[in-house]
């Protein structure tokens, strides 16, 4: 089968690239474009180490060919921390409270935490926990993440009124 | 897991995917979310030569309504579902439903036409498709056609859509206002399957159950449309006794594999269980 050209927009970057088909997208962003922070965890779709924001949505990129992803616009964990090397205040956050332990699942689970503070900029601890339903944790018991998603909503709207 | 290898296709219109797809007939498969059919894939379990994506085609998407009716495009994702005004207004059984079927990131891919089309008994959708009386309309290369969601399932990952056929779009009569309804589903865990789910609509009248409708989902090789156990209810005050006439009906027609969701008794009760519930809901919710 031949190789199909996609083009995308990954942390910003225009990327051209010659891929098979059948490549799923997390293979493609590991192995291709050395973006190794998505992790690949279960290769199901259950545990959401390999999730990243593609077209303002939280996908699971083990369960995406990149031919599916042809002209999207990705963002992965690499893209989240300023160029500089500023934290974003999820991953801030997620320092400041412990919301990590062996460190496997927290990839996906600050692009997931993005994602749905885009959304609910100010959820509940239930609506935090039902929000990130879709990543497993093996070490925290997910209480401190949720204390960290917390955290940073709360930062993040503080920064907001400041703002205004 | 690395799937078989297949030409990709992103096709602009429907006339083009149906034209591929009768062109190349049991050797395709189209993909909306791509979360039944790639798992698939990756196991090896679906082989095909040619992947047609749906993603490019407009008018596939959003929800309307339309002479007493709701019209969803079969691209509409759950979490669409879920946003969605018209339905939250009109028919919340949906969002109810949607929000009960995996994780977050899979209903930002996964679709109403790709839940109701897939034929596996697991899905949510076709038990309140059937409990909502649900129509889908099919374009294949002679014209569209339309399917009622009742007699769409034969057998597991079999139904009445061709080869060559597409579902476009999902038509359900607006439930009337002030009915009940509720989605009761039993899970081991958030992404699973239902151990036992039931669907119940109703309305009442005068103190009297006018009418009702129940589906099972994921007792039997396809969901139940469980006719006599909604008809138990139906005249009756809705009572101790109808629950318990319904609930044994519905029990009655539930032929569930042991798995490891449970043995067949256990899954057989819990079918039971649901409906009891979700008519307790329902009941509750009817104006």
């Amino acid at each position: 089968m031949s190789k199909l050209h996609v083009q995308l927009t990954v942390n910003g970057r225009e990327i051209e690239a010659l891929a098979e088909p059948r490549m799923l997208l997390i293979h493609f962003l590991r192995e291709q474009l050395n973006l190794t922070g998505p992790h690949i965890g279960c290769d199901t779709s259950h545990c959401g180490a390999c999730t990243v924001d593609l077209d303002g949505k939280s996908v699971k990129s083990c369960t995406m060919f990149v031919a599916q992803a042809d002209g999207a616009e990705i963002r992965t964990i690499e893209g989240m921390a300023q160029p500089d090397g500023t934290l974003h205040v999820l991953q801030e956050m997620f320092r400041e409270y412990h919301g990590l332990q062996c460190g496997f699942c927290t990839p996906g689970m600050i692009t997931r935490a993005y994602r749905l503070l885009q959304e609910n900029p100010n959820p509940s601890d239930e609506e935090i926990r039902f929000g990130i339903s879709g990543n497993l944790c093996r070490c925290t018991g997910y209480q401190n993440i949720v204390v960290a998603i917390r955290a940073a909503a709360d930062q993040l709207n503080a920064a907001k009124e400041a703002a205004e | 897991m690395i799937s078989g290898s297949f030409e990709y296709h992103r096709p602009k219109s429907l006339d083009e995917a149906v034209g591929l797809l009768d062109q190349h007939g049991d050797d395709a498969r189209v993909v909306a979310g791509g979360h039944s059919l790639i798992p698939m894939m990756k196991l090896r379990m679906a082989m095909l030569d040619h992947l047609i994506d749906l993603q490019a085609i407009d008018g596939l998407k959003g929800v309307r309504e339309e002479g007493g009716n709701l019209l969803i495009g079969a691209m509409t994702t759950q979490s669409e579902l879920i946003a969605d005004p018209t339905l939250a207004a009109k028919c919340p059984i949906m969002a109810e439903t949607a929000l009960q079927i995996a994780d977050p990131q899979v209903r930002y891919c996964g679709t109403i036409g790709g839940n109701v089309a897939n034929g596996d008994p697991g899905n949510d959708m076709p038990a309140l498709m059937q409990a909502l009386d649900a129509t889908y309309i099919a374009q294949g290369p002679n014209g569209t056609r339309e399917i009622a969601a009742r007699v769409f399932y034969e057998a597991v990952f079999f139904t009445a859509l061709q080869d060559n056929e597409i579902i476009t779009a999902v038509r359900i009569p607006t439930p009337p206002d002030g009915h009940g309804h509720a989605y009761e589903k039993q899970k081991r865990k958030i992404g699973d399957y239902a151990t036992a789910a039931a669907a119940v609509l109703l309305t009442m009248s005068g103190g009297r159950c006018a009418t009702a409708a129940i589906a099972l989902t994921n007792v039997g090789d396809t969901p139940l449309y469980a006719e006599d156990a909604a008809a138990a209810l139906i005249g009756t005050a809705v009572d101790a006794a109808a629950i318990d006439r319904a609930v044994a009906l519905a029990e009655g027609i539930a032929s569930p594999a042991a798995d490891a969701r449970g043995p067949v008794d256990f899954r057989t009760k819990l079918a039971g269980v649901m409906v009891r519930r979700a008519i307790a809901r329902a009941l509750e919710r009817a104006a």
